[in-house]
């Protein structure tokens, strides 16, 4: 009977000891320090623990037009970056997938990566190079004399939204890429063989067919924009009014830990109400998009 | 001849330096099947996409039901593709399949809807409009793909070996209903296959392609019967080839030796002068097998042999035999009688054939084949 028993336990065991190390990052780094964060923002006193059960630092968010407001442009904005990474990302994912053969697209691949290798702030920096008012950009544009004097590129929402979809785009392209990929070619020639345009064969074949890969690729750029903070801070300046800055200031300059671990979870709320609301849209499963994103 | 439905003139296609189509002229009367047959890399594939749209011709025309085809792209000619794996819509229904092309035209709902039951109905698959495409079996897929094309009523239907992901058994019920399917619509169908026996069972003529050209253009009898050269002759049918030097020409008659001195007679399909380089083929259903001499049909040169092994295949069963001189291995079919089912190995037997039914053409011209 041991000698049955023996190898259940250390099969089970093994697979406890497998799992430990993932089990204990998600225990350890995001559980335990979001169940911490959760008490803090229910409690009525600012920073110190101390305090009963309240609602308040929830009620200022809602109190104050500056906080939402904020929340609601940080929303707006990263669904339009993300829809616009979608656009632009997905020809570049056809080329990869599609037209692209064995070592170019292999090249091209490496291309989209390459930016991935400098950290994000180094390379938002060097978009600061090229847009800032004394930068190479509007120097060059007064030199072949489209503008009298330098103008100033930086702190506008659109240089946001051009460092946030320069920052998203490898995280669409990859799941559109596989998604592509496994898009046999004489679907999208039997659609144009029935008689389908070209629009109508994306439209019927190609969309439906990479819908869990779009959906994916949306879920991962909407989530790392909403929570980006280097990118919208340092192109958009005073002007940027990020969410993930309101928090900051919460945590580092007010030092009211409450109201920041309050905030923290409205994002969360919020993001994770966009991605079902994104998949009820889309149709597709959460199971679906990650399993093959 | 009935009016063409389809009709190239002298196409030509080039991939780089390789000449994939050499310039091929060819028709297909209204309402017949015709079959494109050829080894794989013949370039029957890029024939049928050139004709479907999908590739242009370098040189010549082609042209669909008297119309000129340049520069009319694939979903403006009136034409429809069966394809190899079928590629029916995975993301849609059955329905839906079928009534794709329908849509495209601008079909209302209720008209496609009621277009595509009755096609599906029409392949006798009634009732299977809503179901998915991977609740059906493989030969119910077959198909819907054939009515996701015929629904759109076009000149011409091409098939790129539909049959060839079907297992055996599936492939042989399915030949029947494509043949049947082609006489019920009376469309014209143009089949590509590298399978002999298709191209043999289904079709009104077929074409037999070999390195970018048409070897022969025939009815199936003919490919079978009177081979225009001897790719066509060792590629449709099961055939025993021997090659050897014409030692005498009689007429048509061309006696031939082998390089170990086996003397045979054959039916000459193309100029042959004494001392050339030729090979012969001989059916297996063409030589008579014979336990005497004296059984053999009288007249005929006698050839001996011993038995290798026994093929047994129901109808088709074979002897495999090597002949004595030679030792060049024949197969030879045997009679449904029965008579030889207790063959054994390394038994003596005498076979015959007569000449006529053997073919025989020079050899030269043909790179890779002669031994010596």
């Amino acid at each position: 009977m041991t000698g049955r028993a023996r190898p259940a336990l250390s099969r089970r065991l093994g697979t406890w000891l497998l799992m430990a190390p993932a089990l204990s990052w998600i225990g350890l780094l995001i559980v335990l320090p979001h169940a911490e964060l959760a008490m803090l923002s229910l409690k009525a006193g600012s920073g110190a623990p101390q305090g009963g059960f309240s609602l308040a630092q929830y009620r200022t968010f809602f109190d104050e037009p500056e906080y939402w407001h904020t929340f609601v442009r940080t929303a707006w904005m990263s669904a339009l970056a993300t829809f616009l990474t979608l656009c632009f990302a997905f020809p570049v994912a056809w080329v990869i997938a599609k037209v692209a053969k064995g070592r170019a697209a292999a090249w091209l691949f490496l291309a989209c990566m390459i930016p991935f290798w400098i950290s994000e702030t180094v390379r938002t920096l060097g978009w600061m190079i090229l847009l800032r008012q004394s930068g190479v950009l509007p120097m060059l544009l007064t030199r072949i004399g489209l503008t009298a004097a330098p103008v100033e590129l930086l702190y506008h929402d659109s240089t946001i939204m051009i460092g946030l979809i320069y920052t998203s785009m490898l995280f669409m392209i990859v799941p559109l890429v596989s998604s592509l990929q496994s898009l046999d070619d004489a679907l999208i020639e039997a659609a144009y063989d029935l008689g389908a345009s070209g629009p109508t064969v994306l439209r019927t074949i190609v969309i439906p067919h990479a819908a869990p890969g779009m959906t994916a690729g949306c879920i991962i750029v909407f989530m790392l924009t909403l929570g980006n903070y280097i990118t919208p801070t340092l192109l958009g300046g005073k002007n940027s009014e990020w969410f993930t800055e309101q928090i900051y200031t919460q945590f580092i300059t007010r030092f009211n830990w409450g109201q920041g671990a309050a905030f923290g979870f409205l994002l969360l709320a919020l993001s994770t109400a966009m991605v079902l609301v994104g998949l009820r849209l889309s149709g597709q499963r959460f199971a679906d998009v990650m399993g093959r994103g | 001849m009935q009016q063409a439905d389809l009709t190239a003139t002298s196409v030509v296609k080039r991939f780089g330096d390789h000449l994939a189509v050499d310039s091929i002229s060819f028709e297909v009367a209204r309402g017949s099947f015709f079959s494109i047959l050829g080894p794989s890399g013949c370039g029957k594939t890029t024939l049928l996409r050139m004709i479907a749209g999908f590739l242009e011709p370098d040189q010549g025309e082609i042209a669909i039901g008297g119309l000129n085809m340049r520069a009319v792209p694939p979903n403006r000619r009136p034409v429809n593709m069966v394809f190899q794996q079928l590629a029916l819509f995975p993301m849609m229904s059955v329905g839906e399949n079928v009534a794709y092309g329908l849509a495209r035209r601008g079909a209302g709902r209720a008209e496609r809807a009621a277009k595509a039951a009755a096609m599906l109905e029409r392949v006798g698959l009634a009732g299977a409009a809503d179901k998915r495409v991977d609740q059906l079996s493989g030969g119910q897929r077959q198909r819907v793909a054939i009515a996701r094309s015929l629904v759109l009523e076009p000149t011409l239907l091409l098939l790129d070996e539909p049959l060839g992901a079907l297992d055996l058994k599936l492939r042989e019920h399915m030949k029947i209903e494509l043949k049947q399917l082609q006489a019920e619509f009376g469309t014209t169908f143009v089949y590509i296959t590298h399978d002999q026996s298709e191209a043999l069972v289904l079709s009104d003529r077929v074409g037999v392609m070999n390195r970018g050209r048409f070897e022969q253009i025939g009815s199936p009898q003919d490919l079978y019967y009177r081979p225009a050269s001897a790719f066509v002759a060792g590629f449709v049918g099961d055939n025993n080839r021997i090659e050897g030097r014409a030692v005498a020409v009689d007429g048509a008659t061309v006696t031939l030796e082998t390089a170990d001195g086996w003397r045979l007679h054959a039916r000459r399909e193309t100029a042959v002068a004494a001392g050339d380089a030729v090979e012969a083929f001989v059916r297996p259903e063409a030589a008579t097998l014979a336990r005497e001499r004296a059984q053999l049909p009288p007249g005929q040169s006698v050839h001996e042999g011993v038995v290798d092994s026994l093929l047994f295949d129901g109808a088709k069963s074979a002897v495999l035999l090597r002949e004595s001189r030679s030792r060049r291995e024949i197969r030879i079919a045997l009679p449904q009688t029965g008579q030889f089912a207790d063959l054994r190995h390394g038994e003596a037997v005498f076979f015959s054939f007569d000449p006529e039914r053997a073919t025989c053409f020079a050899a030269a011209g043909r790179g890779g084949n002669g031994r010596g």
